[in-house]
């Protein structure tokens, strides 16, 4: 009997709906109250540290330290009493920018999850474990048993019923969505992406892919496995067209070209959907977008991406989690709570090559989504910084040392 | 986290310790708490100690031309690793000079961010060799990281001959530490080596 009431409750509450694209309002709701719940949970906290006359542990998203935006000529070129080129003190800055970039810096923070000012009730987002007093234990062992008691289960089950025919694709995304309790507000929706062009969005985890396709079609990009994923691409195939590469295909830089030129010349397929950053990134930044997808003639549809970090995090820290576990973690999480900005199609204009047209995409989604605009390369989460930018650097100071040889009144 | 942080204070303070709750104090904690969750988020083998290869990892440091010299200034000599007290003394040369105002010495010894011990922190980047002179041949190395290949050896010669010329006032062709000092007298090195934290 309990069974069949489970049954029926998936059925009113979420499968119906998700048919009809309605909502109920339920999800609104209960993302306020977790809210104030969490509220309430960081005060008492604090209440609690501040008897105890220790300080809270408080993260801070905006950087620890202040960087002044000086640059090298700047502040190398301040006048001084002696001539010639080369002055003891130059070593000065860069050694404060070195041991700057050591406290603090812009690129390895992105890889990891972001740090929140109010705890959520997760004990993986938590840093003060220690002054967590007998009142929010309980909480925090109500939210376990909701989570992995109720919601949990209920997100599982819903997994268990794929349906991979082509007409019901849309409804089958909108299932998941749903599954995962994911509140998502789109915006803009007059600039949804259309046939014979590409979208391109800021890449922070799987659910990425959920998240855009339940509320239109695109046909994906990716490399062809074998087992089960590759079983799943092959169903998704048999359902509307999508590009799978070998992975030897992958390094072909030309042969994936031609493919996406193909696809997008034909009017009557799919917009493809892209994730130029290559990589999972924390959502507080964008990074590099590689520009093979700007090479392509054809519309870009931008679309920003920024998810709502109190509910549960969604990044996925492929070096720390494996699939499997941040799959558990996403559907133990209260909710996804997100936003998705669908900006107005940009083409390439006239004299501008591929990488200045990504970095005005790129510019244009950071702001949009209210995320750092780096020009930091994502793959720097698993390889080393090239060295033609140590050679930048260098090239930068060499001028300055000229420059000063040249006009010694001046510097 | 469990950080040894009465130790972790005395290190930062050079040595004060002042046991009332003061709001210096608060500052302090705060910027402990930091640094050793900075030093955790670099330890990728999670082994209490920094290598170099963890240093290197950062790419704004990577990219730094003097970034090298900068990781060395972390190991003492002969040494692989840098545990977090030793990490934490390197970078309290980097305090502003002002924290120390608002503490009236009781320790004889100079706090690690006054005036001279920055400057020795810069000096000991160009002395390669820990001999405590900079030699012409040290000079030029440092000079050849800083422009890489920018500019020719003859003339990376003659400005390395110059500027020993200029400071070296004892003529044994080296610049020792109190000629560095002379040469910088002019320098804001407080400014120039200071690194505040945001609150």
């Amino acid at each position: 009997m309990l069974f069949n009431a489970n049954c029926l409750a998936l059925l009113v509450f979420i499968i119906v709906p998700a048919i009809l694209g309605v909502s109920f309002g339920i999800r609104r709701i209960y993302m306020k109250t977790l809210l104030k719940i969490f509220e309430w949970a960081t005060l008492r906290m604090e209440r609690g540290a501040k008897e105890r006359n220790q300080q809270l542990y408080k993260p801070c998203s905006n950087g620890i330290i202040a960087k002044e935006p000086v640059s090298l000529e700047q502040e190398i070129q301040e006048p001084r009493g002696g001539g010639g080129e080369f002055d003891m003190s130059d070593i000065l800055y860069f050694c404060r920018r070195g041991v700057e970039s050591i406290v603090d810096d812009e690129v390895t923070k992105r890889f990891t999850a972001e740090e929140l000012e109010s705890w959520n009730l997760l004990t993986r987002s938590n840093y003060n474990l220690h002054h967590i007093s007998a009142r929010l234990t309980v909480l925090w062992g109500l939210g376990v048993l909701i989570r992995y008691g109720f919601l949990l289960p209920l997100r599982y089950k819903n997994k268990l019923y794929p349906h991979p025919t082509s007409k019901v694709n849309l409804m089958c995304y909108r299932i998941c969505v749903r599954a995962l309790t994911a509140i998502i507000t789109y915006h803009d929706s007059d600039n949804k992406p259309k046939n014979g062009g590409i979208c391109v969005a800021n890449h922070t985890s799987p659910i990425d892919v959920l998240i855009l396709a339940s509320d239109g079609c695109y046909s994906m990009v990716g490399q062809a496995h074998g087992g089960l994923m590759g079983f799943i691409q092959k169903t998704l195939v048999k359902a509307c067209p999508h590009i799978w590469f070998e992975r030897s295909e992958v390094k072909d830089r030309h042969l994936v070209a031609k493919r996406l030129s193909d696809h997008v010349a034909d009017k009557t397929k799919l917009p493809i959907l892209i994730f130029p950053e290559g990589t999972c990134i924390n959502n507080t930044s964008v990074m590099m977008f590689k520009k093979g997808s700007f090479e392509i003639d054809c519309t870009i549809y931008p679309v920003a991406i920024k998810y709502d970090p109190r509910f549960g995090n969604a990044f996925w820290n492929s070096s720390k989690f494996r699939m499997v576990t941040y799959l558990l973690h996403m559907m133990s999480s209260w909710a996804v709570v997100c936003s998705v900005w669908y900006l107005p199609p940009m083409k390439r204009e006239e004299g501008e090559d591929a990488v200045q047209f990504a970095n005005r995409v790129k510019s244009a989604i950071a702001r949009k989504g209210g995320l750092v605009d780096l020009l930091w390369d994502g793959g720097l989460k698993r390889s080393k910084v090239k060295e033609v930018f140590k050679e930048e650097q260098q090239k930068l100071y060499s001028k300055v040392l000229v420059s000063r040889q040249e006009d010694p009144e001046h510097s | 986290m469990g950080l040894p942080l009465v130790e972790s204070a005395l290190q930062w303070n050079s040595g004060i310790l002042n046991a009332n709750r003061d709001p210096k104090n608060d500052d302090v904690e705060f910027q402990i708490t930091r640094l050793y969750s900075r030093f955790h988020s670099l330890d990728k083998g999670e082994n209490g100690a920094l290598s170099r290869e963890d240093f290197q990892r950062i790419p704004e440091l990577a990219i730094n031309p003097l970034g090298d010299r900068i990781i060395n200034a972390f190991f003492p000599e002969g040494e692989d690793q840098v545990n977090f007290r030793g990490f934490m003394r390197t970078l309290a040369h980097f305090r502003p000079v002002e924290d120390n105002e608002k503490s009236k010495g009781h320790d004889a010894s100079e706090p690690l961010n006054s005036r001279n011990n920055k400057l020795l922190f810069a000096f000991r980047l160009y002395d390669l060799d820990r001999d405590d002179k900079i030699s012409r041949d040290e000079l030029l190395q440092v000079l050849r990281m800083m422009v890489g290949v920018n500019i020719s050896d003859e003339q990376l010669g003659s400005i390395a001959d110059r500027t020993i010329q200029e400071a070296d006032t004892n003529g044994d062709m080296s610049i020792s530490f109190s000629e560095f000092i002379k040469v910088l007298e002019k320098v804001d090195v407080e400014q120039k080596m200071s690194i505040r934290f945001l609150h």
